[in-house]
């Protein structure tokens, strides 16, 4: 199987870059990585007039801490999350889904910022960063701004970017002290995408109480769902065993999943619970705290 | 001009039909290679049917069994996933760049002698990884190794003399190590 025809452009810069997409008015598609574009276009899912290859700009290419942030930006390929000792040592959920998307030779081409846009339930990072609290950079032409990835997912495949924009990166809030994090998902062969997914982040304060709280599920609704209900009740609390069960049925709750092949509606529930349990009593002791 | 390049004159035409065009240049296997194509030319057909490299496999065609691996600059790839102009500038190692001189590599010695492979539909792309792993991570646990080949699917083997093989060749390229841990 071959993409249907299409001109190609490899920009060098982020201005470039919107500069084509702007031109082609919706009729030109970023390729970053491929391994979600390439696959539609196989099938005729889309046709693209024209791609505009995004991994020969060197400012899209970074890792680091500055400032209040973690920054990440777009063509970071998985491989190098799986790989970086700052994600391993201060934002371990990240090092967590790497691990867990796909299998090797994707995360060698896949991105950052193509996780985030392709805008499909079963992708992983989106559950992730939402439950760090991320925002992400975005440039159009002539102008560029900033949104909550909360305000970004629209519906499947639907997502507040216009066609004439670009990610450019995402960033998180950095690393503080008592902070623990943790992702899992279940899969059903290896390699494939979650049944269901669950992230969470937490921020201890002095006394040990929760300060800060971020619950996302992956695969279990349209779009990845920030588990709002779940994180809240342990905001301020002393985690307990009691505690964390009451957010696991909460974030079950918030789970809107389909019957598939992956499991029944049931079976998703009670696997979003499960995992909820599971990530963050990893998270409580990333964090220092074991209950 | 390299053998390789020379011999795409005559097969330009095969993946062209009407689309734009890209001229691709590359690295294969040390030889640099340049031929013009459609810009939506998969990187597995231009080494298959442009250089004549047929030695990296086409399993699924849907990115999902590794039949197709090859190195792009060190890292094992999906080449039917990847097009021919995203690697451009780059560097494609594929089965027919293991051995040296007629000399099989540590890693082909090892699939040989281990019985690493049954049909051998996906010993190449396997033997493309497990290449890049053990350049990048000697002395990998069998754990590490089934994680490494967790994209390269088997349907004979049972992955058990593919992991031995692995080990074996680990033994081959770094004798002074543990390996038989784990
Ligand atoms: C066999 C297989 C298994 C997989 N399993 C998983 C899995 O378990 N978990 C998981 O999360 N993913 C999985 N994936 C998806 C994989 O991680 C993709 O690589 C990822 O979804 C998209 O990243 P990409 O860089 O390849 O994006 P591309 O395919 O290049 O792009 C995807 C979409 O995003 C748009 N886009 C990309 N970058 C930008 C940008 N910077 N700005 C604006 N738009 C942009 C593109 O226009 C396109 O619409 C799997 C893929 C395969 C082939
Ligand atoms: S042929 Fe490329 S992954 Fe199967
Ligand atoms: S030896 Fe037959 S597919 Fe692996």
């Amino acid at each position: 199987m071959i993409p249907p025809p299409f001109e190609y452009y490899a920009p060098r810069s982020i201005d470039e870059a919107v500069g084509l997409l702007h031109r082609f008015e919706g009729d030109a598609k970023v390729l970053a990585g491929g391994h979600s574009l390439l696959p539609l276009m196989k099938l005729r899912l889309a046709r693209p007039r024209a791609l505009v290859d995004i991994q020969r700009i060197p400012s899209l290419a970074y890792l680091r801490e500055e400032g209040a942030h973690l920054r990440i930006g777009a063509t970071t390929r998985t491989s190098e999350l799986l790989e970086s000792p700052i994600l391993r040592q201060s934002y371990p959920i990240l090092t967590d889904a790497a691990a867990e998307i796909a299998d090797p030779l994707v995360r060698n081409m896949g991105t950052v910022g193509g996780n985030l846009c392709h805008g499909d339930p079963g992708n992983d990072l989106p559950a992730c960063l939402l439950a760090l609290g991320a925002e992400v950079e975005v440039a159009g032409p002539g102008s560029s701004r900033i949104l909550r990835l909360s305000d970004f997912y629209r519906d499947t495949f639907v997502t507040a970017l216009e066609p004439t924009e670009l990610l450019v990166g995402v960033r998180v809030p950095r690393a503080r002290l008592g902070q623990g994090n943790a992702y899992h998902k279940l899969e059903k062969r290896t390699g494939d995408f979650a049944i269901a997914g669950v992230a969470a982040n937490l921020v201890l304060d002095g006394s040990g109480r929760i300060g800060t709280a971020g619950i996302a599920l992956t695969g279990v609704g349209p779009t990845a769902i920030l588990a709002e209900a779940a994180a809240a009740v342990l905001v301020g609390r002393s985690p307990d065993e009691d505690q964390i069960a009451h957010a696991a049925r909460l974030a079950s709750d918030s789970a809107q999943p389909a019957s598939d092949l992956r499991g029944s509606v049931e079976y998703k529930r009670a696997m979003v619970r499960f995992l909820t349990r599971q990530v963050l009593e990893r998270a409580l002791a990333r964090a220092g705290r074991a209950v | 001009m390299t053998a390789a390049s020379r011999r795409t004159a005559s097969t330009e035409s095969s993946v062209g039909g009407g689309g734009p065009l890209v001229r691709v240049e590359l690295i294969v296997n040390g030889a640099a290679v340049s031929a013009e194509v459609e810009t939506r030319t998969l990187l597995v057909h231009f080494l298959r049917e442009v250089l004549g490299l047929t030695g990296t496999h086409i399993g699924c065609d849907t990115s999902g069994c590794g039949a197709c691996t090859v190195l792009l600059d060190g890292r094992p790839v999906k080449s039917c996933t990847v097009l021919a102009v995203q690697a451009q500038g780059g560097q494609v190692r594929t089965v027919e760049g293991l051995e040296a001189n007629g000399t099989l590599s540590p890693v082909q010695e090892a699939f040989l002698e281990a019985h690493g492979l049954q049909c051998g539909f996906c010993t190449p792309g396997m033997m493309m990884t497990a290449t890049a792993l053990l350049a990048k991570h000697p002395h990998p646990t069998e754990t590490e190794i089934r994680e490494a080949i967790r994209g390269n699917l088997c349907r004979c083997t049972g992955y058990v003399n593919i992991v031995k093989a692995i080990q074996l060749a680990d033994r081959k390229m770094h004798p002074s190590g543990p390996s038989e841990s784990a």
